[in-house]
């Protein structure tokens, strides 16, 4: 690992100023970072520490009905906070599908929005990579790719986001609070996140400095709290990122769907809200045949980016199986194995 | 660059001075303090070997800074036993042969310690297999890690009733 320079300010205007520097980037608990660190995939000259910033780290219901969460909140608390399952269940369910008891109990909220690809040639300093070392090519575009991006990728990157935190997220409009050299701004999670383009090195809109403060949950994400599931397809049934997934929350009265929400995890550099399909749903019955005009829908622009086809069945499939789940009500506590579609005991039902 | 940090390690207060920022908790706690029990598998956070408690929390100790931990109260597989009598997870793994080799064992016993305290999984199997998987053991005595636990987590409740009564 290259050396740095460690500071840990006691401010947030502090600790704004000592991370504007060309060079710096933000520590928090460090679980992607260091990784990356160790790897010599990013090579940071000064690690600003916000871990002792006060404030941050405070679950707050606002006057207005939302939810603010501060940015140093501890995935494992959040997900294991009672009142937070019950008001926003896929989002508890997706924090406890990613990662492990130990990265949980230390990563942070902020942290987990500003997670790197698991794209292996971006972490292979041997590989070409535009994320990585802008112009040097793409050699995952040739390479082993059957779990990259089937949708908004570019040829310059195929890469895909892996958080699971942010697939729910981005389906109930949350908002992310930055503090920067300009003052406070907030920007939609959605919007927050760019697609590669020919600048897959430039993931989001954070300018030097700028640091998440918190994520909002506006008032409307728990309206969908009784018919809301995350449900993940991996390559091990715990401790892996997401070949696909997707959250699926429905509104349902007098047993027709008032309004729907779908993002899906793992296909895209960002995680992808599905409009498109949720438009679909508003009015119509809680049936296969709509949830999978629904999955057409959200799939109508995808294409493989390279052994990836079958990502496009199977992310339909999966978002027909989570809104069949969502539509069948929220379970009362969250699932043995959170988010997996295989059930926990032979022949038993997933929810049984 | 010099770094002082003090921690609290197995109940004993640690004074530390770093010459180099770099230094994992993991490192800290086998070159510097010399308690070499806390293993380093992968070094990438991926294998539990190196689980301890932070502040009662099991993390992976390779992916924590050390500086970043400056006050910290730290728990390892050296502080758990009182004496020679063993903690009752560590009796536990070796009444249902929950390890083989041993290399991941003090991992997999901090994370079962910390996983009886969460108190997430109840007497589910399936719960604390979920809930003990970022622990992996090459030699595959899952079984026995999880009969072990289950039974940790009964002896341990059954000790806290008596003493709350």
């Amino acid at each position: 690992m290259k050396n740095f320079e460690y500071v840990r300010p006691t401010t947030v205007p502090e600790a704004i100023a000592a991370a504007a520097k060309p060079g710096a980037v933000y520590l928090a608990s460090g679980t992607n970072l260091l990784d990356l660190m160790k790897g010599g995939i990013t090579r940071p000259d000064r690690l600003v520490d916000v871990t002792r910033l006060p404030g941050l780290d405070r679950i707050e219901h606002l006057p207005d009905g939302s939810l603010r969460i501060g940015a140093l909140v501890r995935n494992a608390d959040l997900a294991h906070d009672s009142g937070f399952a019950r008001s926003y269940p896929a989002v508890a369910e997706a924090l406890l599908s990613g990662a492990s008891a130990q990265l949980r109990n230390a990563a942070t909220v902020g942290g987990n929005l500003l997670q790197r690809t698991r794209c292996g040639y971006f972490y292979d300093t041997a590989s070409a990579c535009n994320k990585r070392a802008p112009g040097t090519g793409c050699d995952a575009r040739g390479g082993e790719n059957r779990l990259h991006a089937v949708l908004g990728w570019s040829e310059a990157c195929i890469a895909t986001h892996p958080s699971d935190f942010c697939v729910p997220l981005v389906a109930l409009d949350a908002v992310v609070e930055i503090e920067g050299r300009g003052g406070r701004r907030e920007i939609a999670l959605e919007a927050f996140y760019r697609l590669p383009g020919d600048t897959p090195e430039r993931e989001n809109l954070l300018e030097p400095g700028d640091l998440i403060v918190a994520l909002r949950l506006p008032a409307e994400a728990r309206t969908f709290a009784a018919h809301a599931r995350y449900l993940k397809v991996r390559e091990r049934t715990s401790y892996a990122f997401a070949v696909v997934s997707a959250a699926a929350a429905l509104r349902v009265e007098a047993g027709k769907i008032r309004q729907a929400r779908l993002a899906l995890g793992g296909v895209a550099a960002k995680p992808w809200r599905a409009r498109a399909a949720e438009e679909t749903l508003a009015g119509a019955d809680p049936t296969p045949a709509a949830f999978r005009r629904a999955a057409e829908a959200a799939l109508a622009d995808a294409k493989p980016s390279g052994d990836n086809l079958f990502k496009i069945e199977l992310a339909r499939r999966i978002i027909v199986r989570a809104f069949t789940l969502a539509a069948a009500g929220t379970p009362a506590r969250i699932a043995a194995l959170p988010a997996s579609p295989f059930a926990s005991v032979s022949g038993a039902l997933q929810d049984a | 660059m010099n770094l002082s940090i003090s921690l609290t390690v197995n109940g004993a207060r640690r004074d530390v001075a770093l010459s180099d920022p770099r230094v994992t908790l993991l490192d800290l706690l086998r070159e510097h303090l010399d308690l070499t029990g806390t293993k380093k598998g992968c070094d990438r956070g991926q294998c539990g070997a190196c689980t301890v408690l932070v502040d009662g929390r099991r993390i992976n100790s390779c992916l924590a800074l050390a500086v970043s931990h400056d006050g910290a109260d730290i728990l390892t597989i050296e502080g758990i036993a009182r004496g020679d009598q063993l903690h009752p997870v560590q009796a536990a793994f070796i009444a249902h042969d929950g390890f083989q080799c041993g290399f991941c064992t003090p991992g997999q016993i901090m994370s079962a310690i910390g996983l009886i305290d969460e108190a997430q999984a109840g007497d589910d199997p399936e719960r604390v297999r979920e809930c003990m998987s970022g622990n992996l053991c090459r030699c595959g005595a899952y079984a026995g890690i999880t009969e072990a636990v289950l039974e940790a987590q009964q002896t341990l409740a059954t000790v806290n009733q008596r003493r709350s009564a």
